[in-house]
Parts: structure tokens; sequence; C-alpha cells
């Protein structure tokens, strides 16, 4: 294609009037506790991934919670499912069944990470 | 401390706890309520934070208190000036009642937010836009539900409305409106279970005792959404809903929803007459509430000699605050006229 020079950018903006919210709630029949997370960041501030990776399980978690569903399975890759994440959550949120859970939701979207 | 007396300004919550512990020390009290009845702002409310008891049962008790014998309960009178005449407190309302007493207490209390303020936000403009205070109104009817008269399946609360905002000239928290935004979400998911209720937050100050309990069991129990963002601008879409934009700050997107209804957390400002007596009397204080004469230990007292303060006059409160600072005014006057 011929390069104008310039792209048309998309939208960055998270429309809740689009936006799959119901998925999140299938991940909460699974995991009732993931509706207690207040978004503190412990998590990821204990996660060992998080130390040697991008991966970031308190937003992973939110872009879950918001139906922006892109590039999270790679994401989600990189969790090495250890539960230290677990032991520091004020709020007894089971983040790693969250983790887990995630990845089945998704597969069962149909959004495979990339195999190596 | 015999024949001696005590006038009373405002008949809220306050001024109503004061007046009965004043007059079961067989002081005679004169209150002064400027609308048609006692109450004060607990009159718009039908269930209280956090634990859901009924407005109605601290109406009743009031209406009991007002029964003592000790309590002259004066309403439809507005006091225009207060003011000390050598041992004595003077209370006028305009030129044509004049109430005379040993010592004066202000418990003039505190008006909610005109919203019409935050114009961006829409309320006077689109009739989808209400506050916590027409929420309270509507709940009293029993359902919730648009201008429209239908159900609402979305439902967006929004916190520090007149609060935390110096484009509105208020730099302070108002401290109620938090836990009373889940306590209306946690309604709201009652009477409509299968709705999905948003709150949007700056910071969500939940210090009093069980709040963070009723948070908790607001996102657990009845799966309130929380988003920590402030809207910035509200405006109606073709079918009369409202759309709203925020960031999602957590997440540092932009964000946009349309809502069937928009609650405005309005927040708590100085009365007029806390304003207007607190500057008569050279007790006037930040953002026009009265101010005491320190925090620790003479908070109910004033630079004045023989005028008190108690309750919301001085800055936000809750209500179980407001009764127990009343009671300490109380003891505090006590203390006083046994001395003049």
């Amino acid at each position: 294609m011929k390069n104008w020079g310039f792209k048309i950018s998309q939208p960055r903006i998270l429309d809740f009037d689009t936006a799959d919210l119901e998925s999140y709630s299938r991940l909460v029949e699974k995991v009732p506790s993931a509706h207690r997370c207040l978004m503190c960041g412990a998590c990821t501030a204990t996660c060992s991934a998080n130390v040697h990776t991008e991966f970031n399980f308190r937003n992973t978690h939110l872009m879950f919670r918001r139906g922006q569903f892109d590039g999270l399975a790679d994401e989600l890759d990189k969790c090495m499912l250890c539960g230290k994440c677990k032991l520091v959550c004020p709020r007894g949120v089971n983040t790693r069944a969250i983790i887990y859970n995630m990845r089945i939701v998704l597969s069962d979207m149909n959004y495979k990470s990339i195999e190596l | 401390m015999e024949n001696k007396s005590v006038v009373i300004i405002g008949g809220g919550p306050a001024g109503i706890e004061a007046a009965n512990s004043l007059a079961n020390q067989g002081l005679k009290v004169t209150l002064i309520e400027k609308s048609d009845e006692a109450g004060g702002n607990i009159r718009n409310w039908v269930k209280l934070f956090p634990d859901f008891s009924n407005a109605e049962d601290v109406r009743a008790n009031f209406r009991n208190i007002l029964k003592n014998e000790n309590i002259e309960f004066i309403s439809n009178t507005e006091i225009s000036s207060l003011y000390r005449d050598g041992n004595h407190w003077i209370a006028k309302n305009g030129s044509d009642k004049t109430f005379k007493a040993d010592a004066a207490l202000l418990t003039t209390g505190f008006e909610v937010f005109d919203a019409k303020r935050k114009e961006e936000l829409g309320y006077g403009i689109y009739d989808n836009v209400i506050t916590s205070v027409d929420f309270e109104q509507m709940y009293k009817s029993g359902k919730i539900t648009t201008a429209e008269g239908k159900v609402p399946e979305r439902i967006a609360f929004l916190n520090c409305v007149g609060s935390r905002d110096e484009k509105v000239g208020n730099h302070y928290c108002s401290r109620v409106c938090c836990i009373n935004a889940v306590k209306q979400a946690i309604e709201f998911k009652e009477l409509v279970p299968n709705a999905k209720a948003f709150c949007f937050y700056m910071d969500m100050r939940m210090a009093g005792q069980f709040y963070e309990e009723l948070y908790r069991k607001s996102q657990e129990k009845y799966g309130v959404t929380y988003i920590r963002g402030r809207i910035s601008e509200a405006a109606a879409t073709m079918d009369n809903r409202i759309q709203i934009k925020a960031e999602d700050t957590l997440s540092a997107l932009p964000m946009k929803m349309t809502v069937d209804l928009l609650v405005l957390m309005v927040g708590i400002e100085s009365s007029s007459s806390t304003t207007e007596l607190s500057r008569q009397n050279d007790v006037l204080g930040l953002y026009g509430f009265s101010k005491s004469k320190g925090l620790y230990g003479n908070d109910n007292l004033t630079n004045q000699h023989g005028l008190f303060l108690a309750g919301t006059c001085k800055r936000p409160l809750t209500l179980p605050e407001t009764f127990a600072d009343a009671r300490s005014a109380a003891i505090e006057i006590v203390k006083y006229l046994k001395t003049i």
C-alpha cells in the first residue's frame, strides 16, 4: 500500500456501551472474590514475573474487567502461577484463580496466545 | 443555675439533641427553627448509613424530645441578628420577634451543594441527572425510575460534586457522600437486582466504623462497579439517556458510557444562617462555616462569652458525630452558666 506519510489511529476510548462486560461476570461466577479487588497493586508489586517482564496482574485483571481482551492471553502466559500475589492481597482476592480462569474464559472466546 | 435560659438557633439534629440535654438539667430552652418543622436535613432521608436504620425513628425521637416542657419550640422563624447585650444574648427575627437568654448556641447546620453550579454535569438541564437528595425522595416512594418512568438498567453515581473542587471554591471533603453513594448504590441494586450500578470516585473515603465493610459488601454481594475517575461532562442522548465521559484512571484510558440515570453526590456547604450569624459575631471561619475556639477541648466554645457552637455549622459531620458534639456543647453551656 502506498505510504502517504500518515495513518488513521484507532480510538483509544473505552466504550462501556459496546464493551463486553459479561465475560467478567462469567469470571466472577468462578472466582467471587474478584469483585472485591480494589486495584491497589500489591499483587503486581510482589510479582516475580513483573520483575523480569512487563506482566502486570493488576492491569491484566482490570482490562479483563473492562472487556478489553486483545493481547491478554499473551500477557497471562508470562505468569508462573507461583501465587505470591495471593499472599499479599489485602482483600483476600484469589488472584491465582483469577489468572487460571481468565485463561479458560479467553480460550473459550478463541483468544489464543502465540504458540511458542 | 436556677432560672437560667439558653437560646438555640437551628432545629436540626444538633439543636434538638443539645436542647434535650439542657432541658433535662432544668434549663429553659428556646429552640428556634426557620422552616415549619424540626429535623433539618434529616427530614430528607429515608435510611441512614452505614446500618440502614430508619431516619423516621430518629425523627420520632425528635418529636418526643420536643414535648419536654422546658423546651419552647418556635418554627417558621429565621433569626437575622444575634448579639450580646451585657450578660445576655439577643436573637432577633427582623424586627418582630426578640428572644433573650443567658447563653446562645448556634446549630444552624449545613445546606447541600447546589448542583446547578456544576453546569457541565447537566443538573437542572437534563431530567435524568438527579442529586443524592432527589434519590432519597424517589426512594421514599419505593421505586427508582427515570423521568420517563422507566426502570433504569444502568445508573451512575458521581462523588465529590461540590466537594474537593476549587472550581466551586470548596477545597474540603464533605465526608458523608462516599458512604452515602455506597448506601444508595446498594438500595438501588436491591430494588433492581439486574441493573448495573457504577460509582465514579477520586478516592473512596471509608473512614467511619463499618464503612469499609459496607463498601466491600456493595462490591461482593451487589456487584457495584467502582471507577476511579471524575466525570468531566454529561450530555443527553437522542432518547434522553445520559452520556458521560471520564478517564478510567486505573487503566489510563478515556472512557464513555450511556446511563439511564446519573446521581450527583452533592456535598455539604455552610448554611446561609451559619455564615451570616457567624459573621455578625466575628466567629466566621473558612468556607462560611463557624469557627470554634480550638479543636482540642474547646471545640464548642467561641471567642465570644456565652456563644457556643454545635454540629455542622462548624464543618461537615455525620449524624452520630453531630449528636455527640451537641451533647458536649450542652456540658460546656452548663459549665458557663454556673460562672455567670
